[in-house]
């Protein structure tokens, strides 16, 4: 057996468990869980930055695992469920394809995620290279729970989850993004998740439900 | 002072104004005089680049050369026509009712914003920088769509923000692939993300990695620009929000967006030593081409359908970059200034035709030649101008763009041939009786601007007559650039 | 040649699974028992049931077939041979080489089949009724139990039980994403092979949705006893897999005779703790709908193959 170093099997074991709690969230029917599983997920990324900051003594990267676990596990989660209160979400959310089907074709895209990154990851000179291949999985995950999901505010958790996978790849492949950058991303999320909070407000006053299939009529026809 | 730092600092500055006054009587007058100190530091910049070639402004993180200050100015331009056009097109829809003040403040403190975020895409040299101004930029547009509140409108609005979300993501994910096959090379410094430096160490990337960042920067990017299949948003978009919002996400937004996968296609080209990423761009623009081009005879709202016209518009331009070589990019950048100027230009018209009749459907619009001479001869001119009819600027580059296509990669050209075959008659079939025809419409309460409409339409003409050499010049450093 | 030492604790493997799988099933009885706030039923239960009913006398239906009083033999002759083949104590078993893990697979597939026949024989409506929920239920469990044993199997490079478990429990300490992924998904597999809460329940006879009693409401006497006691072994056996597979600690190795003996309590702790982990489960989830089993299995099924391929992606790289 390889005597992999205990921190990148650690590493490792978080992404794993990101990508575990991505399944849980496409299998999961309730808004309020589907908000605490965002907010488990955003706090595993929060360890494993937190992992490679203390393994690598970059210091930009405590700063990211900081304003990872504010923003992901903390201040997020928070807003989202205040929205779901103020709201009066109602709690069973219909997915549009059965979830065996959305599990199956999950499966498959993280096969296709996992061969696509294969040969990158080979080339990386991180110790944790194979988590690209999760984080892309992570990714296209999200993607399929934004397309499967009818109501607005699961979307938006699918799309935080997105930003997630994103995150995940840009610490644990290239051990972070300059501080810029990754300032300037969080600072977008915030904004987004903001902006989007107005949002729903707005949809609700308009069509008294936050099912995003009263939002079909605009088509080419 | 910097023109540079004026050109971004007045936007910025002037947003925040507007946001902590409110609506006042002066609001639209500061809106338009931020936008023309925007253009003028723009000009400055432009003349200074011109000048003595290429700088960097904060340390190394900004950099403007040839390619981008072109951009830069258009941008510029058309922001300080649209804010012109957009002071009595607002007022008017106040006065209609459909708007309230604080969303009149909304819009002139977001226009501000969103001009300062594409100003900051366009210079920046770090390649993370620029994801953030183009998720930013989407940030600050998405309220603009939704501005009239109407289910519709959230509905775009919605699809916009999500499409584009997910489209940005795609593209963060390539930006990430393309740090992490820089880093190998140029070290763990903050400098690996900047253009400058990747573009000299571009022939030492892994061309595995930059194969795959190019194909996620390109879906990602080319969402925002409107590449088929992910367009969805744009017609939508431009539909339901406010007429100058329209004129600058078809005008200004998709350039930029555009912009964005020129710079990435110089580092992947670099790279592969191959076309493949050329290739890929072909094949997506020549797609959306078609698809839009298919799509547009289907439409019965005016601003959709011209919608569709920028996505066909876009797969025609990125189709020419995807060719390449100085020829293709020249005309490919000649376009894209053409397309940005007649389109915000139909804009303007169509904005003023549909507030005159009170409706975006193209069968109650009939007639605008009597109710108002000088829109109709707008929309006809304009929509003359982008279905690619000499002598107006359109007709030299889409010449180019096929003669080129012609030569290198012949099979293209029938398709190209049939898609503006039939764009042309679904569009001009649909324009002509809205300018001929009976109406019954009645005065606005506010004189519309036309002077930006006929400004933006001489200019395409005279560029279609004659191009300076001096703008010669400059296109062919900045198509030599691109490679 | 096999040596004594093995050979008596191959024996002793056999007997303490034939006397503690009626006690693990009434230690897990009694739990629920006390999870719900009911006066638990004694501990040894299950030895007076089977005492029992192995006095009383076997009433056959009309048109029973052979097959029918063969079954509950071969139901227990199954369960024996698996409890015989998992390493409960040591790992130096004679009738190892016999079956590997995928044959063991093969054992309990070869008792569903059985007993599903007999169920179908006699022609009763709620016989063949639970033999085709069985027959559903063990379409998807098997391909999961199959591929958790595939993650394991690629871990030890072999697909003996005994150098599963030598491999795991004596390697370097290293942490393997790929086994909590196993771990997690045996445990949905477990549970509905055991006919335990989310998928069955094993107290009742009274609902519509039973499976597993469903199907022997036929028996009676002996053959009843056999059934039950056969039902206890393959919990029994199912646990000493999980142990085997997950938390091997402890398990004797070979030629050994005193880890043989320190093994014991060892075992017996671990299940304890199994059984009321169990139980705990049991009590707080709902028994699903029919209609959800093949949800419940397919995530079984989906975190298996997440867990091989995490195992393919993140550790087989050196």
């Amino acid at each position: 057996m390889n005597a992999t170093p205990l921190f990148a099997q650690l590493i490792n074991l978080f992404a794993a468990v990101i990508l575990l709690l991505s399944f849980s969230m496409l299998a999961q029917r309730r808004v309020i869980q589907l908000i605490n599983l965002f907010a488990l997920q955003g706090f595993t990324l929060f360890l494993s930055t937190l992992v490679v900051a203390v393994n690598t003594g970059q210091s930009h990267l405590y700063w990211s695992a900081g304003l990872t676990l504010a923003l992901k596990a903390m201040l997020l989660p928070w807003i989202l469920h205040r929205l779901v209160r103020q709201l009066q979400v109602k709690s069973e959310v219909e997915p549009l394809v059965n979830i065996p089907t959305t599990m199956l074709i999950g499966i498959v895209l993280v096969m296709i995620s996992f061969n696509v990154a294969l040969p990158i990851s080979q080339l990386s000179s991180a110790i944790a290279r194979g988590t690209l291949g999760i984080a892309l999985a992570v990714v296209m995950l999200a993607f399929l729970m934004m397309i499967t999901r009818r109501k607005a505010i699961t979307q938006v958790v699918g799309f935080l989850s997105m930003e997630n996978g994103l995150f995940l790849a840009a610490t644990s492949a290239t051990y972070g993004m300059p501080m810029v950058v990754e300032l300037g991303i969080a600072l977008d999320v915030l904004v987004g998740v903001i902006i989007l909070g107005v949002f729903f407000f707005q949809i609700r006053d308009q069509f008294d439900s936050l099912d995003i299939h009263h939002m079909e009529r605009l088509k080419d026809n | 002072m910097d023109p540079f730092i004026l050109m971004l600092a007045i936007p910025l500055v002037s947003g925040a104004l507007l946001t902590v006054a409110g609506e006042r009587a002066w609001a639209p007058n500061l809106n338009i005089l931020a936008s023309l100190g925007t253009f003028l530091a723009a000009a400055g910049l432009t003349a200074e680049i011109v000048a003595s070639g290429p700088r960097f402004a904060f340390g190394e993180q900004f950099f403007i050369d040839s390619l981008n200050v072109f951009f830069v100015a258009l941008t510029a331009f058309v922001g300080l026509t649209t804010s012109i056009f957009s002071g009595p097109y607002m007022a008017n829809e106040a006065a209609h009712g459909r708007l309230t003040k604080p969303r009149l403040r909304l819009y002139k403190s977001m226009y501000q914003l969103f001009m300062f975020t594409m100003l900051v895409a366009l210079t920046t040299n770090n390649l993370g920088i620029l994801w953030v101004a183009m998720e930013a930029a989407t940030l600050t547009t998405v309220l603009l769509v939704s501005l009239y509140r109407t289910p519709a409108s959230l509905e775009a609005a919605w699809k916009y923000f999500i499409l584009c979300g997910v489209g940005i993501a795609q593209a963060l994910f390539g930006t990430i692939l393309l740090y992490f096959a820089a880093e190998r090379i140029l070290g763990e410094s903050g400098n690996a993300l900047l253009w400058t430096h990747l573009v000299s160490a571009k022939a030492f990337l892994d061309p595995n990695i930059m194969a795959l960042s190019f194909i996620f920067l390109l879906v990602g990017y080319g969402t925002k620009v409107g590449l088929a299949p992910l367009h969805n948003w744009l017609p939508d978009a431009h539909a339901e929000g406010p007429t100058p919002v329209s004129a600058v996400l078809s005008g200004l937004l998709l350039n930029v967006a555009l912009y964005a996968i020129l710079r990435c296609k110089v580092l992947a080209d670099g790279a592969i030593h191959s076309d493949f990423a050329g290739n890929l761009m072909m094949g997506f623009g020549l797609f959306t081409l078609l698809l839009a081009a298919f799509f547009l005879s289907k439409q019965k709202d005016v601003k959709r359908m011209f919608a569709y016209s920028s996505i066909e518009h876009m797969g025609l331009i990125t189709f020419a970059f995807g060719m390449g070589g100085a020829v293709a990019n020249f005309a490919g950048l000649l376009h894209m200034t053409m397309h940005s100027l007649t389109k915000s230009a139909i804009f303007f018209a169509v904005g003023h035709a549909t507030q005159k009749v009170g409706t975006q459907m193209m069968a109650d619009i009939r007639g605008l030649i009597r109710v108002n001479p000088l829109i109709g001869w707008g929309l006809l001119l304009g929509t003359l101008a982008i279905l690619g009819m000499p002598p107006f600027g359109v007709f030299a580059s889409e010449f180019m763009i096929l003669t080129h296509a012609m030569k290198h990669h012949a099979w293209a050209t029938p398709i190209m041939l049939l898609a503006l075959g039939v764009a042309f008659a679904a569009i001009f079939g649909k324009v002509q009786p809205m300018v001929f025809g009976e109406t019954k419409a009645k005065r606005l309460p506010h004189a519309p601007a036309i002077t930006p409409v006929f400004v933006h339409l001489a200019l395409v003409l005279m560029l279609g007559l004659y191009i300076p050499p001096y703008l010669t010049r400059w296109f062919e450093e900045a198509a030599r650039m691109l490679g | 040649m096999i040596s004594i030492a093995a050979l008596i604790g191959q024996v002793f493997a056999i007997v303490l699974a034939l006397a503690l799988a009626p006690l693990l099933t009434g230690w897990v009885n009694q739990w629920r028992a006390w999870l719900q706030n009911r006066s638990a039923p004694p501990l040894l239960q299950p030895y007076y049931t089977l005492h029992k009913l192995f006095h009383k006398d076997v009433v056959l239906a009309h048109g029973a077939s052979p097959l029918f009083r063969f079954a509950p033999f071969i139901m227990f002759g199954c369960m024996l041979l698996a409890c015989g083949i998992i390493p409960s104590l040591s790992t130096d078993l004679p009738f190892a080489p016999a079956a590997d893990a995928l044959a063991l697979v093969g054992v309990f597939g070869l008792a569903r089949l059985f007993i599903s026949l007999a169920a179908m024989d006699i022609g009763t409506s709620f016989g063949t009724l639970g033999a085709r929920r069985e027959m559903l239920v063990g379409f998807l469990a098997e391909p999961a139990l199959l591929i958790i044993i595939f993650t394991v199997a690629m871990i030890a490079n072999s697909t003996s039980l005994a150098t599963i478990v030598e491999t795991l429990a004596y390697r370097e300490f290293a942490i393997y994403p790929s086994l909590a992924f196993a771990g997690i998904a045996f445990t949905f597999v477990s549970f509905a092979e055991n006919a335990r809460v989310p998928v069955d329940n094993p107290a009742t006879h009274l609902e519509l949705t039973m499976i597993h009693e469903a199907m022997i409401l036929e028996y009676s006497g002996r053959h009843l006893a056999l059934i039950e006691w056969a039902a206890s072994l393959k919990l029994y056996a199912y646990s000493c897999l999980g142990i085997a597979l997950f938390f091997p600690w402890g398990i004797g190795e070979r030629d050994n005779f005193l880890a043989l003996v320190a093994a014991i309590p060892l075992l017996l702790l671990k299940l304890g703790i199994g059984g009321m982990l169990l139980a705990i489960i049991e009590t707080i989830n709902a028994k699903v709908r029919i209609f959800r089993v093949p949800e419940f299995l397919g995530t079984a099924f989906l975190l298996a193959v997440l867990g091989l391929l995490v195992r393919l992606l993140l550790e087989v790289r050196a």
